[in-house]
């Protein structure tokens, strides 16, 4: 058996072997669920009901993807670039942080200067955290995947001490119930970000904001000389740089973008679904983490990202509905993790063609080249 | 004097480090060959869960439920690592990626809790758990006694753990072929080493590892299963690794360093001292950013730095 690169990628095989990667993944789940004794069709088929299907399944769904499509573009922005930003999950922490500090501070004000103030809040705590891994990057070639990750511990650990081990601004510290179980102040009405009703299913502004950032995302990447030159880079950095393109400034500018977009998720997580800084809630859901996963799941093309955001989206708001005796822990985290492996190894055959030498022996097309005797 | 604030501090630092040390040495043998994997918190977790498995449904005496716990603990966790080592050596996929993705399919809200909540192994404490090996007399001398004497087992085993690898990277010829294959596998490649089956044993090794550190938490931090037990230690883990500069002997000291960060906390409260315990669980993360910093001048880092061909794919038709 031999494994060649292929010179060329059928357009379908993009389209197909994702498809078939999540159906093996779904094979490999029945088979841990026969294992453990369980009934996979009877589970997958609650699994897709909870997600899409029953009473406010969609809106519930949406709740759920708007933080991954968020998370999601922000690691494909910059692993286009061959950026490893894994710093998602802080940054977006950090975008939760300053995004609750302006709506709190803004209070009074009417309600499109808050929300706005808390998007830019958001956006400029992302990327103040994305700053130090990208300065770092730039100026002293530090490996930014490790810098990345030891920050979002970091500033998961800030988060913590803003809520339970100080008397912060952002902590709640009015009433006795306030102070034994510690909580982020309340937003206030204004800081409530709007959402729409549509066919039944609610669409939060936050929802509406990533699907725009996705659109924005798509034509700087494919529509602008920064976007060729971001993709250049990731493919070559050497030729890029011999090109005379400016290396140093785009991995500022595409880290802080990465940042930016990731702080947007978590001021729309105060906005519009928590309406206060909750550190349990956002440490516990994992966003940044599973956003990477979304990013390579859709080969980091934005509109790909909303697509997989919902589906995995689904997946997760259907783990939580589900929660409960007769349905098994930790489920969702091995259909996640499975549907992840299979697409990494199906990207094998998107770029490789695999060749079975002992078919080709069959066939005597070496005789003729023979010499004549 | 054997409750003063230092000492309390070393000899838990001791007993919180030496999961990371475990898991720590396993992610040092499996970089060192070129394979960056960060699931090292799913592993571990596995590890965790299987090896508490095996002490409950195992009826032999406490030292070989013990023995068999931590067999059971490796081989999940050597489990584990082995799809990582299959997408990224075989199937050529992102590092990165799938290192996450293992943490995912493993870690806290996955295939450990699956296990766990499957099992009915909540609730319960360790039928046999490790403890300090030395007689009490030992333990009370001053100072040595509890830094040195109240530990467990599988304290003094890591050290011979330690050791062991150190000579192993440093002094044997497979082990210099690992180094090769880290460095520069084509240039192993060439030598005739066998670049994808080093990767995979390290990998795997690497794997068991981390299914004895994750072990060491159920059955001797917490004795209990609890999901997600572990806490970010597969984390701090990897972080380790960077600290000591890919060095076994570095990680024996910064996994107590790192331990004591932990530890510190807890002993400062008991002395009537309050101190927010996110700066010291901070410190640890920070100190790895610094570390990496100061290493990544182009001279520092062809002697400390990371392994060149870390989390590089190796293809011989593509170098």
């Amino acid at each position: 058996m031999r494994i060649e690169r292929r010179l060329r990628q059928p357009w379908w095989l993009v389209v197909v072997v994702p498809v078939v990667s999540i159906a093996v993944a779904f094979v490999l789940a029945a088979i841990i669920f026969l294992a453990t004794g369980h009934p996979p069709l009877h589970h997958f088929r609650r699994l897709f009901d909870a997600a899409f299907l029953a009473n406010g399944a969609l809106s519930d769904t949406v709740v759920s993807a708007t933080p991954l499509i968020f998370t999601g573009l922000a690691a494909a922005v910059a692993f286009r670039m061959n950026l490893f930003n894994i710093g998602g999950e802080g940054q977006l922490y950090f975008g939760a942080i300053m995004g609750a500090v302006a709506g709190l501070g803004l209070a009074g004000a009417p309600s499109p200067v808050v929300i706005a103030g808390m998007m830019v809040g958001g956006m400029v705590g992302g990327m103040a955290l994305a700053a130090i891994p990208a300065v770092l990057r730039a100026f002293f070639s530090t490996n930014e995947i490790i810098t990345t990750l030891m920050l979002n511990y970091v500033a998961a650990l800030v988060l913590d001490y803003l809520i339970f081990d100080s008397h912060s601004y952002l902590r709640d510290t009015t009433g006795f119930e306030a102070q034994v179980f510690p909580q982020g102040k309340t937003l206030s009405d204004e800081a409530t970000w709007s959402s729409w009703t549509s066919h039944g299913v609610a669409l939060p502004l936050g929802f509406l904001v990533a699907i725009g950032v996705a659109v924005l995302v798509w034509g700087l990447y494919n529509r602008t000389r920064f976007g060729f030159e971001v993709q250049v880079i990731g493919d070559s950095a050497r030729a890029g740089r011999y090109a005379g393109m400016r290396t140093r400034r785009k991995i500022l500018a595409v880290m802080l973008l990465s940042g930016a977009i990731a702080g947007l998720g978590g001021a729309s997580q105060d906005g519009d679904f928590r309406h206060q800084l909750d550190p349990q809630g956002l440490r516990g859901a994992n966003y940044g983490y599973t956003g990477i996963v979304v990013a390579a799941l859709a080969r980091y093309n934005p509109f790909a990202v909303v697509l997989i955001a919902f589906l995995l989206g689904g997946l997760q708001n259907a783990g939580f509905a589900l929660q409960g005796a007769d349905f098994p822990n930790g489920l969702v985290g091995v259909l996640q993790g499975l549907i992840l492996f299979c697409a990494l190894g199906g990207e094998l055959f998107v770029r490789y063609r695999v060749r079975f030498d002992w078919l080709s022996r069959k066939t005597p097309a070496s005789t003729a080249l023979e010499p004549a005797p | 004097m054997n409750n003063s604030l230092l000492v309390v501090v070393l000899a838990s630092g001791i007993a919180y480090g030496t999961p990371l040390l475990y898991a720590a040495l396993g992610e040092v043998l499996a970089e060192r060959s070129g394979v960056l994997n960060l699931g090292v918190e799913g592993m571990m977790l596995v590890g965790a869960v299987m090896g508490f498995w095996a002490v409950q449904r195992i009826h032999v005496t406490t030292s070989l439920a013990l023995a068999a716990a931590l067999g059971v603990a490796a081989l999940a966790g050597a489990a584990m690592a082995a799809i990582h080592a299959f997408l990224v050596i075989t199937m050529r996929a992102n590092q990165i990626v799938s290192g996450l993705a293992l943490t995912i399919f493993a870690g806290a809200a996955g295939l450990s809790s699956y296990l766990g909540s499957d099992l009915n192994l909540g609730g319960a404490p360790a039928r046999h758990q490790f403890q300090e090996i030395f007689p009490q007399s030992w333990q009370d001398l001053p100072i040595i006694g509890p830094i040195l004497f109240g530990q467990s087992i599988l304290v003094y085993a890591s050290w011979v753990c330690v050791a062991l690898v150190a000579l192993y990277l440093g002094r044997t010829r497979p082990g210099l072929n690992v180094r090769a294959v880290g460095e520069s596998p084509a240039a192993a490649d060439a030598m005739g080493i066998n670049v994808a089956g080093y990767r995979y044993a390290h990998t795997l090794v690497g794997g068991a590892f981390a299914g004895i550190g994750g072990a060491t938490f159920s059955l001797s931090i917490t004795p209990q299963w609890v999901a997600g037990l572990t806490q970010g230690a597969g984390w701090i883990a990897i972080a380790l690794v960077i600290f000591a500069f890919w060095r076994p002997t570095l990680c024996l000291v910064g996994a107590y360093f790192f331990g004591a960060f932990t530890a510190l906390p807890f002993a400062l409260q008991s002395h009537g001292v309050t101190v927010a315990p996110e700066l010291f669980q901070a410190l640890p993360y920070l100190m790895t950013v610094l570390a990496l910093v100061l290493v990544s001048s182009r001279a520092a880092r062809l002697r400390f730095g990371a392994p060149a061909a870390l989390g590089l794919p190796y293809v011989r038709e593509e170098r």
